[in-house]
């Protein structure tokens, strides 16, 4: 369940579980999170949640919200963001369940709405208004257990929900050492080719074409088309890829060129 | 009967993946009669495989047999839609009754049931039905399309605007379909006829691709390799397990290599003129 942590100066102030569709934050005492402090408005801040998302909009707050350190007016919460109302921090933690349910949690479920002319054929067990899982595993899995209520929520009032403001999703590093391919021969000769995309294509189309695939463990050449199949130090490829070592000689389509690292 | 053998190149992969301890998806395709369907089950045990084993054999099956006496080209008068469109609805409603009816009726198999993706090829045109989150895509001119909608909770919030297709990337609640074949006693299929232009190709796949391999580097895998297709299709589950392999991976990939259109024949062309 994911919840909130209110701090003050680094102090604990208190924890607020997730448990609703709609969670408020404000200065009177109808919110659900209240911060008695003059810096915060009223109706300062709403979060909604949808099943295990949670999206934070600001209410026309006095004083803003930030995310950390940004102020927002709509945002889509990750797990450990801050958000910060006038001196009070509120860590988002949305833990991603443990390693020994993840498989369980990713398992595809099926989040039904029984459709309301059908209900009246149903058996009772069958009646409820609210969607609910059928969870296909044995076991259940773990947070499915508050979806119903929520899901419900969407379906009915979808338009009462935040647009979540588009951030690039993080990515992943890239490894330092990049594989360039240096032709060697032919009217190109000393031309070279960083091999930056997942997959890079070498040769002529429709006469002789390999592709190099950048992958994790490192550079790999296969033949894709032509009758005959490019060489990689003298010795031609098979169907299967091949991996590519420092200063390895690839000659295909009758030039030749060099597979080397770049760190 | 034509065979669309000479039209159509088609092109499988499926892989269990580097987490899940068995595989059950599920493809079949069947090019003499133009037919691909991918399926991906779920539920506890092998139920899954079996869900989405059931789906694609009896698809096929029934497809082949009433092909021999229907013509999927022409309107069927019931509802203004193909004759491939009504067939592809129902065979797709007999694998639903039939994973339904084994789901109730054998406690081994209770809660199965899969998302299902077909793809049917004739006079120069497909039909698509779907039902949950495996996917058709078209590649066309460089250009990846996806043309099947996914049946989730997340599509639902994209549609309504609740969260961007950027953001969904970062949701938690990827795992949720709204609509699957074998969980309810009826389901409706999703079916939609496209134009077909020669050196098209489409992908079907589980969500094991899409999850886990973006959309440019799927389009620059059949950008790459579409000359070769079998290797193209092997580069698409490679990537998915690089990239982690969390769920199983299927791709079916069919390139169009020629027109097939239904009256090509100045017999048939003849005929026609005559009514």
């Amino acid at each position: 369940m994911a919840k909130f942590i209110v701090s003050l100066d680094g102090q604990l102030v208190k924890e607020y579980e997730i448990n609703k569709e709609r969670l408020t934050i404000g200065r009177k005492p109808h919110n659900d999170i209240q911060i008695d402090n003059l810096a915060v408005s009223g109706e300062h801040a709403m979060i909604m949640t949808i099943l295990n998302d949670s999206f934070l909009e600001d209410l026309g707050s006095t004083n803003g919200t930030l995310v950390n350190g940004q102020p927002v007016k709509k945002h889509f919460l990750q797990n450990n963001d801050v958000i910060e109302i006038g001196k009070y921090k509120l860590k988002y933690v949305n833990e991603q369940p443990s390693k020994m349910n993840q498989q369980e949690f990713e398992k595809t479920m099926v989040l039904r709405t029984p459709p309301a002319d059908a209900q009246k054929q149903k058996s009772p067990s069958d009646t409820q208004s609210t969607p609910h899982f059928v969870d296909t595993n044995v076991e259940p899995a773990g947070r499915a257990a508050t979806a119903p209520a929520v899901a419900a929520a969407v379906a009915q009032a979808p338009q009462a929900a935040p647009a979540a403001t588009a951030q690039p999703a993080g990515q992943p590093a890239q490894p330092a050492a990049v594989g360039t391919i240096q032709i060697l021969s032919g009217p190109n000769a000393g031309k070279e080719l960083p091999l930056a995309k997942p997959l890079t294509t070498v040769g002529k189309p429709g006469v002789q074409v390999a592709v190099i695939a950048k992958r994790p463990q490192g550079y790999f050449i296969t033949h894709v088309e032509g009758a005959s199949f490019p060489t990689v130090n003298g010795k031609p490829l098979d169907a299967q890829a091949r991996q590519l070592q420092d200063h390895d000689i690839i000659e295909l389509a009758g030039v030749k060129m060099e597979f080397f690292v770049k760190s | 009967m034509m065979t669309l053998s000479d039209a159509l190149e088609i092109a499988k992969a499926t892989h269990t993946g580097m987490v899940r301890s068995h595989n059950e998806d599920s493809i079949v395709t069947d090019v003499e009669i133009g037919l691909a369907v991918l399926a991906d089950g779920m539920g506890g045990y092998n139920a899954g495989e079996v869900a989405s084993g059931i789906a694609t054999a009896l698809i096929s099956n029934e497809t082949r047999e009433a092909l021999v006496k229907l013509e999927p080209h022409v309107v069927d008068q019931r509802n203004g839609t193909l004759v491939a469109s009504s067939l592809l609805r129902e065979v797709i409603a007999r694998a639903n009754a039939s994973i339904y009816h084994s789901a109730n009726t054998q406690p081994q198999y209770a809660g199965m049931g899969t998302t299902l993706v077909a793809a049917f090829f004739c006079d120069n045109k497909l039909t698509v039905a779907h039902i949950g989150d495996s996917r058709c895509y078209r590649f066309r001119d460089g250009k990846l399309e996806q043309i099947t909608r996914d049946h989730s909770l997340l599509q639902e919030q994209i549609d309504s605007g609740v969260i961007t297709r950027e953001a969904a990337k970062r949701s938690q609640n990827k795992n949720l379909v709204t609509r699957a074949v074998g969980i309810e006693p009826e389901v409706e299929a999703e079916v939609h006829t496209h134009e077909v232009r020669e050196g098209d190709i489409y992908l079907l796949c589980s969500d094991g691709l899409n999850d886990m391999v973006e959309d440019e580097d799927i389009e620059l895998t059949l950008e790459t390799m579409g000359a070769n297709l079998p290797l193209a299709a092997e580069q698409l589950v490679e990537m998915a397990n690089d990239a982690g392999g969390r769920d199983n991976v299927s791709v079916v990939l069919i390139k169009v290599r020629k027109g097939f259109p239904a009256n090509g024949g100045w017999l048939a062309k003849f005929l026609s003129w005559l009514k």
